[in-house]
């Protein structure tokens, strides 16, 4: 790819991408072992709804790129270093109060983020993050439930549901990282311009939940460079098995 | 040729696969059909990024096509975002006597205040209902019961 602006375009709706096809996996594995039949069908929706926008960024990104590289392809035939998602996305999902925590947090930024895409100049990014936006005030309403009654819940589901908060809290900083990427493309959304409301309205549901907010001194990073945590890998094995052992399949 | 407008009325038929009573016209994933030279471009566009029914419903506008003896393709677009204002009133008329309580036209989230909305219920009209999960059978509904009736009931979400 010669075109550098190209480039960056399309490794950037690879990064949004990523961070939805890598959330929609890790929600998927709740279906069947949910606590409870409606919350089954909840996050079942939620993990489809990432994984509509994971199917319309990663077509765009491939196209962008221009190698003739189709959604199925950068999901299922892309290695571990090659993928740009956060941390925050590929964590196990631990206990439910720690799913819902994530799921706080990752749908917060996403939505701030839609937020301002759908305004943008370019087209098709708008679009998804236009229909996206929708999808995710609905995430967020969900996670939002959740932590209040759990936090405000009993002495063992305010347990939990702090222990949640705190374990995920040390992969938020990596949201909202800059990098030369963003700072030059002239389409993308600056990370760290979401990072102030961020914390507002997340504080303001951990505050209400009678939850402490969270401090972490340590922060991880790298998910954007292709650096995973050591739970990627199994992740990936799941996820791709099927489309590399019958290459070509269609069903 | 064929019009346009022949050929929107003739594919607008197409029933959506979850909620078979309404057509992709009522729904407004149907958005347009154009000529290209001799080719027919028919666009839809989907209710939810992660819309199960739109590679089905794509095959069947296909099909429909084809027994009208048309080239064409299927484009389908994101924007503008599909909102539940495309869905004509002959739609929710429809759905309400299917059994599904139709979008009020007022989104339950993501406003500056949470309202607390009462929907009427589908198979007794009570207003005595209440929101058992805000996600239901598909990525479009909500699960609410009758607390009257107390028969459980889908709702299209607004949005």
């Amino acid at each position: 790819m010669s075109d550098p602006r190209a480039n960056d375009l399309s490794t950037y709706s690879l990064r949004l991408g990523d961070d939805a096809l890598i959330a929609a996996q890790r929600t998927a594995e709740w279906i069947a072992a949910a606590p409870q039949l409606e919350e089954d069908v909840a996050l079942g929706n939620i993990g489809l709804d990432q994984l509509g926008q994971a199917r319309s960024l990663l077509q765009y990104a491939g196209t962008v790129e221009g190698a003739g590289r189709s959604e199925d392809d950068l999901a299922y035939f892309r290695d571990e270093r090659e993928f740009l998602n956060l941390q925050l996305c590929e964590l196990p999902n631990g206990d439910f109060a720690q799913t819902i925590a994530k799921l706080l947090y990752f749908a917060t930024y996403q939505h701030l983020l839609y937020e301002e895409l759908r305004g943008g100049t370019d087209e098709t990014l708008a679009g998804v993050a236009g229909k996206a936006v929708k999808e995710v005030a609905y995430h967020v309403d969900h996670a939002t439930q959740w932590v209040l009654r759990l936090g405000d819940g009993t002495d063992e589901s305010h347990r939990r549901m702090q222990a949640g908060l705190d374990a995920m809290w040390p992969y938020t900083a990596e949201l909202f990282a800059s990098d030369e990427l963003v700072q030059r493309l002239d389409v993308a959304v600056d990370p760290s311009t979401l990072e102030e409301e961020w914390l507002r309205r997340v504080n303001q549901v951990i505050d209400e939940s009678t939850c402490e907010r969270p401090t972490s001194a340590y922060q991880h990073s790298g998910g954007r460079d292709g650096r995973h945590t050591e739970h990627f890998g199994y992740l990936l094995a799941e996820l791709q098995h099927v489309a590399r052992s019958h290459p070509g399949a269609s069903w | 040729m064929v019009s346009d407008t022949a050929i929107f009325e003739a594919v607008g038929e197409v029933a959506d696969p979850e909620v078979p009573v309404l057509t992709i016209a009522d729904l407004g994933v149907l958005r347009g059909v154009r000529h290209e030279g001799d080719e027919v471009v028919v666009t839809i566009t989907p209710t939810y990024s992660g819309c199960p029914a739109m590679d089905l419903i794509k095959h069947e506008v296909e099909l429909t096509l084809d027994s009208l003896h048309l080239k064409g393709r299927v484009e389908t677009v994101l924007s503008p975002a599909w909102t539940t204002d495309w869905m004509s009133d002959e739609g929710k008329a429809k759905l309400t006597e299917y059994g599904i309580a139709p979008p009020t036209g007022r989104r339950a989230v993501g406003g500056p205040v949470s309202l607390s909305l009462t929907l009427r219920c589908p198979l007794c009209g009570s207003p005595d209902t209440s929101e058992l999960s805000r996600f239901g059978s598909t990525s479009c509904k909500s699960l609410w019961r009758c607390n009257s009736c107390r028969e459980p009931f889908d709702h299209f979400k607004a949005i």
